[in-house]
C-alpha cells in the first residue's frame, strides 16, 4: 500500500481580485522509503501541494480532494488529528532555515519543545535526544552547540538543525521544500548526501520539492513535473530525463546550461508561465508549446502510456521524440 | 595582444567592523572582503566570477564602479585609474561601465514608469538631449531587449521577473557602455526565463562588442556565458583560466571541490561517486587563515600552506596553489572519510 495517496487534490486561494487555482486535480502516491521529486517553476503549485498535505495552507486557501497517509484521511482534518499525524508520521523542512527557526529561542529549547509536546518527554530527556539528533546530522560539538541561538550557526548548519528538528519524531515521510536552494553548491552537496544517508538509516520516504533538475537527477527515484498547478509528466527519473514525454519537460531539460557539456545557444521556452488567477481553457502550456494542435483546446488528461509512466499531452510521442533528436 | 579594457592590480576592499559591545574608543577591526585581486579584461570579453557567498564577488563589482572605497589600481583603457576617483571624476566613466543587479524588481523604482527608468541614465549623462530623442532611444532599446515599446508608460509591478530583468538590461545599455557588470543577473529567475535572459545577454554582447563581468554562483551558467572564469575564495583569486580549460582541467583543489559539487541533470551521473566534500565551514573573513586562505578546508594542505601565501602563477591558466593538480583517487577517498566522520 502506498504511504501517501493523494487523489484529485485541488487548492484554491480566495483573493481580492480573483480565485487563484494554485493546484488542480493532482493525484500522486509516495511509496514507503522512496524519494519522489516534484519539479516546477515558481507558481507551478508545487509548494502549495505540500502545504495542503501538511495542513499548512494560508487562511484564504482551501483544499479539495483526498490525501491519505497510511490509509488515514488527513486533508482538512481537525487540528487535533493533524497534530497527531505531524507528531508521528510526517514532517517538513523549508527553504530558508533562518526564517523557519525561531530567532528568540535557543536551539535546545525549540528542539526539545517538539518532543515535550508530541511525545510527552521530560525537558531533560528531550534535550538529550535533541543532542543525539544533532549528532546524527553531523553537527560538530552538538552538546556544546545545542545551547546556541539560530543566528550563531552558518546557513548550512542551520539547515542541519532544521533537518534534525524534523526528524525528532522519526517521521515516515519527510517533505523537503527546496531544502538547498538558499545554500552554496558545496554545502548543498553535503546536505543532499546527509538527507540520503538519514533516509536510508531511518527508512523514511521523502517528497523533494525543487526547481533544480540536477538535484532531482541526483537523489530521486521518481519525478513529477508540474506546470500551471497540474502534473504534466510522472515517471521514474531515468526514463523521464532520457526520453521526456511532455513538451514542457523537454523544454526544461534543454533550457538548463549544463556543467558537463559545451553547447551553443540555449534552447528557450518562449513566453511566460500562465496567470493562475485566470486559468487558461484547455492545456495551460499551449501558448508556449511547439507541438500544440487543435485538440489542445481541451484539457489533456494525465494518462499512462508505458508501464509506470504518465503524461498529460495530446501530441503523439513519435513527434516529441523526433523533436528531441533533431535538437543539436 | 590588444590593450586591455580594464587592468586591475591588487584591488583590496576592507570594511571597518566594531565588535558588538566594544567600547567606542577601541579601534575597529577590519573585514577583508577583497584581498588583493588582479585580472585583466579584454574588449569584447566575458569574464565569469564564481565563488560561494561571502567570497567577495559582489564587493569586487561594487569597488570597480566606485560604490565602495577600495585600494589598488583599476586601469581603464587609456590610462585612467578608476580607484579613488571623486564622484565627479567617476561620472565620466559611469556611462561606460554599467551594472545589472540580481533582484530584478527591487532594482527598479516602483514609482517610475519603464520609460523613465530606462531614460534616467541617458538624461543624467546627456542632459542636453531633446526629450523626443530620449523617447526614441528608449523605444529602440526596449525593442532590442525584447520589450514592447508600447509598454513604455507601464510600471515595474506590471511586469514579470524576466521582463523586469530586461528593463534592467535596457537601462544599462542605453548609454552605450563598453563594460557591463552583471551581479547574479539570472539567479532570481526560473529556468525557462533564465535561458531567455542568458541568450539575450550573449546576443547583445556579440552585436555590440560589449565586455561583461558576469558574477554568479551557478557554475553551469558561468561556463555557458564566459570566455574566461575567475574563482574567488575568501576575497582571493584561487584560479583564473579560459572557461573551457578551467572546467575540463581544474588545477586548484578548491575549484575541483566546487565543480564536483554541482548537480548534473543526468540520472546516470552519481553524485556520491564524484563529489569531493570540503570539511568544515568558511572561515571568518575577519580573521582569515595565514598563508593560503583555503588551507583550513583543503584535503591537500601541508605545513608550507600555513607559512607562505601562494601567488597566482601560470600563463593563461593561472592557479594560486603550492600543490596544484587534479585530485588523486586516494585523496578523494580520504576527503570522503573525513567528511563522514
Amino acid at each position: 500500500m502506498a504511504l501517501l495517496d493523494i487523489r484529485d487534490l485541488s487548492v484554491r486561494f480566495h483573493t481580492h481580485d480573483a480565485e487563484v487555482h494554485a493546484v488542480n486535480d493532482v493525484s500522486l502516491t509516495v511509496q514507503p522509503g522512496e524519494t519522489l521529486g516534484i519539479v516546477g517553476e515558481s507558481g507551478s503549485g508545487k509548494s502549495q501541494l505540500a502545504f495542503a498535505v501538511m495542513g499548512l495552507l494560508a487562511r484564504n486557501g482551501r483544499a479539495f480532494g483526498s490525501v491519505r497517509l497510511d490509509g488515514q484521511e488527513i486533508l482538512n482534518a481537525p487540528p487535533k488529528v493533524i497534530n497527531r499525524v505531524r507528531a508521528e508520521k510526517i514532517a517538513m523542512i523549508f527553504q530558508d532555515p533562518m526564517t523557519s527557526l525561531n530567532p528568540y529561542m535557543r536551539v535546545s529549547d525549540q528542539m526539545a519543545e517538539v518532543l515535550v509536546l508530541h511525545k510527552g518527554l521530560s525537558k531533560r530527556a528531550a534535550v538529550a535526544e535533541s543532542v543525539r539528533m544533532l549528532d546524527a546530522v553531523r553537527i560538530p560539538d552538538a552538546k556544546g552547540r545545542v545551547r546556541l541561538y539560530p543566528h550563531e550557526f552558518s546557513g548550512g548548519m542551520r539547515q542541519r538543525v532544521m533537518i534534525a528538528m524534523a526528524l525528532l519524531c522519526r517521521p515516515k515521510l519527510l517533505i523537503a521544500d527546496e531544502p538547498t536552494t538558499a545554500l552554496d553548491v558545496t554545502v548543498q552537496a553535503q546536505i543532499m548526501t546527509l538527507l540520503a544517508d538519514l533516509q536510508r538509516d531511518l527508512g523514511m520516504a521523502m517528497m523533494l520539492i525543487t526547481h533544480d533538475l540536477g538535484v532531482v537527477a541526483g537523489s530521486c527515484s521518481r519525478v513529477a513535473v508540474m506546470y500551471g498547478g497540474r502534473i504534466r509528466e510522472l515517471g521514474p527519473v531515468g526514463p523521464v530525463f532520457a526520453d521526456p514525454a511532455h513538451p514542457y519537460t523537454q523544454g526544461l531539460l534543454s533550457a538548463i546550461p549544463r556543467i558537463d557539456t559545451d553547447e551553443g545557444e540555449l534552447a528557450v521556452i518562449p513566453g511566460q508561465p500562465p496567470d493562475m488567477s485566470r486559468p487558461p481553457q484547455g492545456c495551460a502550456f499551449r501558448p508556449r508549446c511547439a507541438y500544440c494542435r487543435d485538440d489542445c483546446d481541451n484539457r489533456p488528461p494525465l494518462a499512462s502510456f508505458a508501464p509506470d509512466r504518465w503524461r498529460a499531452c495530446f501530441a503523439p510521442l513519435a513527434e516529441l521524440r523526433a523533436g528531441t533528436e533533431s535538437r543539436p | 595582444m590588444t590593450t586591455p579594457l580594464l587592468d586591475v592590480r591588487d584591488l583590496r576592499v576592507s570594511f571597518p567592523v566594531r565588535q558588538a559591545g566594544a567600547m567606542p574608543w577601541t579601534r575597529p577591526r577590519h573585514l577583508h572582503a577583497v584581498g588583493g585581486v588582479s585580472f585583466t579584461l579584454q574588449p569584447g570579453e566575458t569574464l565569469g566570477v564564481v565563488g560561494e557567498s561571502g567570497c567577495g564577488k559582489s564587493t569586487l563589482a561594487r569597488a570597480l564602479i566606485g560604490l565602495v572605497p577600495a585600494t589598488g589600481r583599476a586601469e581603464w583603457q587609456g590610462g585612467a585609474d578608476l580607484i579613488g576617483l571623486s564622484a565627479r571624476q567617476m561620472m565620466a566613466y559611469r556611462s561606460q561601465i554599467q551594472m545589472i543587479f540580481q533582484d530584478p524588481l527591487a532594482s527598479l523604482d516602483p514609482r517610475m514608469t519603464v520609460g523613465q527608468i530606462i531614460a534616467e541614465p541617458l538624461v543624467t549623462h546627456q542632459p542636453a538631449l531633446p526629450r523626443s530623442q530620449v523617447r526614441d532611444r528608449v523605444k529602440a532599446i526596449m525593442d532590442r531587449v525584447g520589450l514592447l515599446p508600447s509598454q513604455i508608460n507601464r510600471y515595474p509591478h506590471e511586469f514579470s521577473g524576466g521582463q523586469c530583468q530586461r528593463i534592467g538590461i535596457a537601462r544599462a545599455l542605453i548609454v552605450e557602455p563598453r563594460l557591463i557588470i552583471c551581479d547574479e543577473p539570472v539567479s532570481a529567475l526560473d529556468v525557462s526565463i533564465q535561458a531567455q535572459v542568458i541568450n539575450l545577454l550573449m546576443r547583445l554582447q556579440a552585436d555590440l562588442g560589449l565586455s561583461l563581468i558576469f558574477i554568479a554562483h551557478d557554475l553551469s551558467v558561468v561556463r555557458h556565458i564566459s570566455d574566461r572564469v575567475m574563482v574567488l575564495y575568501l576575497g582571493k583569486v584561487m584560479e583564473i583560466a579560459p572557461a573551457r580549460d578551467l572546467y575540463a582541467d581544474p588545477q586548484h583543489p578548491y575549484t575541483q571541490a566546487l565543480l564536483s559539487a554541482v548537480p548534473v541533470p543526468d540520472p546516470a551521473h552519481d553524485p556520491a561517486a564524484t563529489v569531493v566534500p570540503l570539511k568544515g565551514d568558511l572561515p571568518s573573513p575577519m580573521d582569515p587563515p595565514s598563508g593560503c586562505v583555503f588551507r583550513t578546508r583543503c584535503p591537500r594542505a601541508a605545513p608550507r600552506c600555513a607559512a607562505e601565501v601562494p601567488v597566482l602563477a601560470g600563463d593563461r591558466h593561472q592557479t594560486a596553489c603550492h600543490f596544484p593538480g587534479p585530485f588523486t583517487p586516494q585523496e578523494i577517498v580520504r576527503a570522503r572519510a573525513t567528511e563522514a566522520a
